[in-house]
């Protein structure tokens, strides 16, 4: 099964209570999704800045060394803010290198995004656990995606929890199965597109992070994702300023889309959009399967 | 007049109450408020009562419904009106995938859209939709009629044994072993009954008639193509 949501504030107004609306519908979902929960989170851009949000080791972490030793590396606006299992790190944005620099120094980190705004949280658990150990309904914003799971394609690990980074900014849920996830891994391996779990969710990520290294923009990936993805899928993807919807043309994974002047926001279900603020007068549909659905919002400063 | 108001009380209490109600019960009027996307909502009435939904509802709203007679004023989820056995189900808005399913009897009004599926494995309910349906509607559909005032998605009637089919609008594609079929006046008479049932103003003549061709029945090598 699955839980996805996806909610995209379309003004500024409604960025401080951004946390709190998406982890109220990430919540409806949770009998969907009962073994593990993630969420990306668009926020805190700050010019200049890059962020790379990490998983910590289990036990100790020497995370004031980390920040020390960023600093000496990068420079002194380099901060780390831990948040419960993760950290979020600050670099200057013209820093080269540092996946490699953390990989080499800090092997035991899990990359699980980076980019100017995104950051991308998860843990086993249960949805409710999860989504409050990391503060999300605090959290302000222009745009979050959340997942609850169930696996049945992979195993019950952080890792293999959704949100999956698809590239800077960019970030992917899914609810459904993929059945040509293996051969299509291999294919993409040998492209150069790294993996760091057997789940098939991360491919359909991989997927969209080569077709965009190779030119394409959101639309055309995911309209070449219709050709290649074979099984069923549900996703949505959140970019730095837009968020986008695709269902498999089989159509067997549900999704509910709503749109006020105020959100747009996707669910596999309608009841975690009825706790939205002015539901009552949204513009509600079904995605039509096969159909590439994006948004963007081009005065986004969260 | 009897009210349950899904903020407040489960939906096990309302469906509960549906099953208690005996032919001795004068009130069989329910009004359902805050339904917000709940579950099974209404399911497996089986007596006359009045049942009105106020507002969207999720999955399987009024499965398995028994001469009751179900409105919503929303939309529902996938699977609304599954193996309904007879009564009637009107949808004010859209309805998702596979409404209908495996239905036996009775009447379900689609009065916006319904998604894929719809009417899936029907064993003779009748479907009326206002609007659209979307792919694989009637879908191995095995006796009732299934009509859509808009247009049909791919492949429709797939497989399809013995319902009728009737489509005022365009239909993207055929399933296997589906066909144009004449529009009599025996089939005018039956879609115009339909049409009235549902309350709604068409013009039967308009619709044109599709069913099964009943090549598949058996397995036969020559039509190994249309499987």
């Amino acid at each position: 099964m699955c839980g996805i949501i996806g909610l995209f504030t379309k003004n500024a107004a409604l960025e401080s209570d951004l946390g709190r609306l998406a982890s109220g519908m990430l919540l409806q979902l949770s009998d969907r999704g009962p073994d593990s929960a993630g969420f990306a989170v668009y926020r805190d851009r700050a010019p200049g800045i890059q962020k790379i949000t990490v998983m910590l080791p289990g036990g100790e972490f020497p995370v004031d060394q980390l920040e020390r030793d960023m600093k000496a590396a990068f420079g002194g606006e380099s901060t780390v803010t831990r948040l419960s299992s993760h950290a979020v790190l600050r670099v200057p944005e013209h820093a080269d290198g540092v996946r490699d620099w953390l990989r080499e120094h800090f092997p035991a980190l899990y990359i699980t995004s980076a980019g100017s705004a995104i950051e991308i949280f998860k843990e086993i658990g249960r949805p409710d656990q999860v989504a409050s150990r990391f503060e999300m309904a605090s959290m302000r914003g222009s745009h979050a995606l959340g997942h609850t799971r169930m696996a049945t394609e992979s195993a019950v690990t952080t890792r293999a929890s959704h949100p999956f980074s698809t590239g800077r900014d960019v970030c992917l849920v899914h609810n459904g199965s993929l059945s040509n996830h293996n051969r299509l891994r291999e294919r993409l391996k040998d492209e150069g597109i790294a993996f760091g779990t057997d789940n098939d969710s991360e491919v359909a990520a991989g997927y969209l992070q080569w077709r965009t290294a190779q030119g394409d923009d959101l639309d055309a990936a995911l309209n070449r994702a219709l050709e290649d993805l074979d099984g069923f899928y549900t996703f949505a993807i959140g970019t730095a300023d837009g968020f986008a919807v695709l269902r498999d043309p089989v159509g067997c994974k549900p999704a509910v889309m709503a749109e006020t002047d105020d959100w747009v926001a996707m669910a596999s279900e309608f009841r975690a959009i009825a706790t939205l603020p002015g539901v009552d007068d949204a513009r509600i549909e079904e995605p039509e399967p096969g159909r590439v659905y994006t948004w963007h919002r081009e005065d986004s400063h969260a | 007049m009897r009210e349950f108001d899904l903020e407040v009380d489960s939906v096990r209490d309302l469906n509960a109450a549906l099953h208690a109600l005996t032919e001795e019960d004068r009130d069989r009027d329910f009004l359902v408020c805050h339904p917000n996307g709940r579950h099974s909502v209404a399911v497996g009435a089986m007596l006359e009562a009045d049942i009105r939904i106020e507002g969207h509802v999720g999955y399987y709203c009024a499965g398995m419904n028994q001469r009751a007679r179900v409105q919503v004023r929303g939309n529902v989820g996938p699977g609304v009106a599954e193996n309904m056995m007879s009564g009637m189900v009107q949808v004010t808005g859209n309805a998702s995938q596979y409404a209908g399913a495996s239905g036996r009897g009775g009447l379900l009004v689609i009065e916006g859209d319904a998604s894929s599926r719809c009417g899936i494995s029907m064993k003779g309910v009748n479907i009326v939709v206002r609007g659209s349906v979307g792919h694989m509607s009637a879908f191995m559909a095995q006796a009732g009629a299934l009509v859509v005032c808009g247009d049909a998605g791919q492949h429709l009637g797939d497989s399809i044994y013995e319902a009728r089919l009737y489509v005022r609008g365009t239909v993207r594609s055929l399933g296997a072993d589906c066909v144009e079929k004449d529009m009599t006046d025996e089939h005018v008479k039956e879609l115009s009954g339909l049409l009235l049932a549902a309350g709604i103003e068409a013009d039967a003549r308009e619709f044109r008639r599709y069913g099964s061709a009943r090549r598949l029945y058996n397995f036969n090598i020559d039509h190994v193509d249309e499987y």
